[in-house]
């Protein structure tokens, strides 16, 4: 693999303290010091259990939520410093997401087509004529616009949505784009065209894709990078296949174990406990007290110790 | 012209053809018409005495005479104006304060100022509305119609406060508003589109149901003898028939009339609330 690939942004120690309550203020901890570069044109998924916090991670990208520490750096600059207007619209301009959720993406109030209204109102996307560019892209996902465009939300199903949202994420040709459980929606039979075309966009336009999942097979399918985390915590990050032929967190291990395999029916007498993953990180870490974040191999970390 | 009209204002277009709306809305208009010109059918004042008294509808006197001879309709249609004055200005100022306070503390939801704005609402949602309603009309000897109404708009704000406020809350969290950040919308497009038009609806149907519930309320304390303690309305009309014995006596009239006319009007509105939260929410219409 090459080295010194042109990398377009750079996450340095992120953190995310959310505080709820004022008189007894609880703290929960999201993210804690994450780092990782972004580079032109690569696939990082960000893997991890539900509540891990790998959504704040991609909400913090998209600076929808404030960050605690850190800094995200985008083509030289902080991003937590853009606040002028035009700043902001130039930065949207390059960096984009799709949410989780296709049916709350969607204002119940509005036909479907004005989120590409919104986003050529907003930017200058060197389209010649509007109408056909949406067609287009339509066509490119799968969706045929005579029976989406016009509709109300509720009356499409989860997967259209999720595609009129990819549509309109390819639509602007972004630098970043962050895909939070991008697929989950889509049946199986579109998923693998929806994700080959994705990837043909990024090797063509060098757009960066950040893959949000929970699932490790879609993850090694199509990224270069990956990023392991586990409660707010980076624990294993680097080059896809290094990762998945030598996972050395016991987290990793756990959930590598916990892939099901076409051909082999679930065994009742195998025994899975939750429970035993948070006893073996805790051991894991006592073990290598003091070691911290340590590269073990090259392009391949792994969070030894919580301290 | 017409046609661009009705595309771009297509909820009107909804609400004006649902059943329901037309419906509700003519009951309601007739109701107002009745306010607006029952008092010029009738030759006399609602505190004259017009003629004989217990004399059931007839042809002279609409809705009959009281036991003194007072004509009932008279009575009824002035009233009706009264209850409607009332109806509308505590349905406002409560639908008002209950907006402002519940979108202030939404939009700063998890601040101090939002837990201290809470803390107001739920004092007075505690707070037992018709025994702190009768307390406050009988301290006050003198109490008009706008009287009437700012007393009963006092305890029916919280309800609304507290709708909003987690109704704001809800909205600023939605992940389309998330979308129209990134689409770099500006905050004005954002707050109007993304939030005040899902609340529009929601707020004019609390204005019904505000207009309803104050109404019951006012009528209520007339009945119970709390009323303004000058001219007349629904409630005091009733009130009356029931100090004479009017239901006792086979004057069904008397008491019956009004309270159908309050009946109907309620549920009238019902009807165009229903009707009309079909309209606004597309995912209610029929398509």
């Amino acid at each position: 693999m090459e080295k010194n690939n042109e990398i377009v942004m750079s996450v340095q120690g992120l953190s995310k303290v959310f505080k709820s309550g004022i008189l007894n203020p609880e703290y929960t901890v999201a993210a804690k010091d994450i780092s990782f570069d972004i580079e032109k044109g690569k696939i990082i998924s960000l893997i991890g259990e539900s509540g891990s916090g790998k959504t704040t991670v991609g909400k913090l990208i998209l600076k929808l939520i404030k960050l605690s520490e850190g800094e995200i750096i985008y083509k030289g600059k902080n991003i937590s410093e853009i606040e002028d207007k035009e700043e902001t619209k130039e930065y949207y301009r390059r960096v984009q997401g799709i949410f989780q959720d296709p049916f709350a993406t969607f204002n119940p109030l509005y036909r479907v087509d004005r989120v590409f209204d919104m986003i050529f109102d907003s930017f200058e996307l060197g389209f010649e004529d509007k109408d056909q560019a949406i067609r287009d892209a339509l066509y490119d996902v799968n969706l045929n616009p005579d029976r989406t465009l016009g509709k109300f939300p509720h009356q499409l199903s989860g997967g259209q949505l999720q595609r009129l949202l990819i549509a309109r994420a390819l639509l602007m040709d972004v630098d970043v784009l962050i895909a939070d459980e991008l697929i989950s929606m889509l049946d199986a039979s579109t998923r693998i065209g929806v994700l080959n075309l994705l990837v043909e966009s990024c090797k063509k336009h060098g757009m960066a894709v950040i893959f949000i999942t929970h699932d490790l097979n879609l993850g090694y399918y199509i990224s270069d990078k990956s990023l392991i985390m586990y409660k707010g915590r980076l624990v294993e990050r680097g080059d896809t296949k290094k990762i998945y032929e030598n996972a050395t967190h016991p987290y990793t291990q756990m959930l590598f174990e916990a892939v099901p395999e076409i051909g082999e029916r679930w065994d009742p007498d195998e025994e899975f406990l939750p429970e035993q993953v948070v006893k073996d990180v805790k051991e894991f870490y006592q073990e290598n007290e003091g070691k911290g974040f340590v590269e073990i191999e090259e392009d391949h970390s792994v969070l030894f110790s919580d301290k | 012209m017409f046609k661009d009209f009705w595309s771009k204002h297509e909820n009107i277009y909804y609400a004006l053809t649902n059943k329901k709306v037309i419906f509700g809305l003519t009951i309601v208009a007739l109701v107002f018409m009745l306010a607006a010109f029952g008092p010029m059918l009738t030759p006399y004042e609602y505190g004259e005495y017009a003629g004989e008294g217990y004399l059931p509808p007839s042809g002279d006197h609409f809705f009959g005479t009281t036991i003194d001879g007072r004509d009932v309709f008279t009575r009824t249609v002035y009233g009706l104006r009264s209850t409607l004055l009332v109806g509308a200005i505590a349905g406002t100022v409560a639908t008002l304060v209950g907006c402002i306070i519940g979108f202030l503390a939404g939009y700063y939801g998890g601040s101090i100022f939002d837990e201290l704005l809470m803390m107001l609402t739920n004092i007075f949602v505690v707070i037992p509305q018709l025994a702190l309603l009768i307390v406050i009309a009988a301290f006050l000897e003198v109490r008009g119609v706008i009287i009437m109404a700012f007393i009963v708009s006092l305890t029916a704000w919280p309800w609304t406060a507290r709708a909003v406020r987690s109704q704001t809350l809800s909205l600023k969290n939605q992940e389309y508003v998330s979308l129209s950040r990134i689409s770099a919308l500006s905050v004005g497009r954002i707050l109007r589109e993304d939030i005040a038009s899902n609340m529009f609806s929601y707020v004019f149907m609390v204005f019904i149901q505000q207009f309803n519930g104050t109404m019951l309320a006012t009528v209520q304390l007339e009945f119970l003898g709390l009323g303004p303690t000058k001219g007349i309305s629904l409630g005091l009309v009733m009130q009356n028939a029931v100090n004479w014995n009017g239901i006792q006596l086979g004057m069904w009239w008397w008491a019956i009339i009004p309270g159908l006319i309050l009946t109907i009007l309620i549920t009238a509105l019902y009807f165009v609330n229903t009707g009309l939260d079909a309209a606004f929410n597309p995912r209610l219409r029929e398509m």
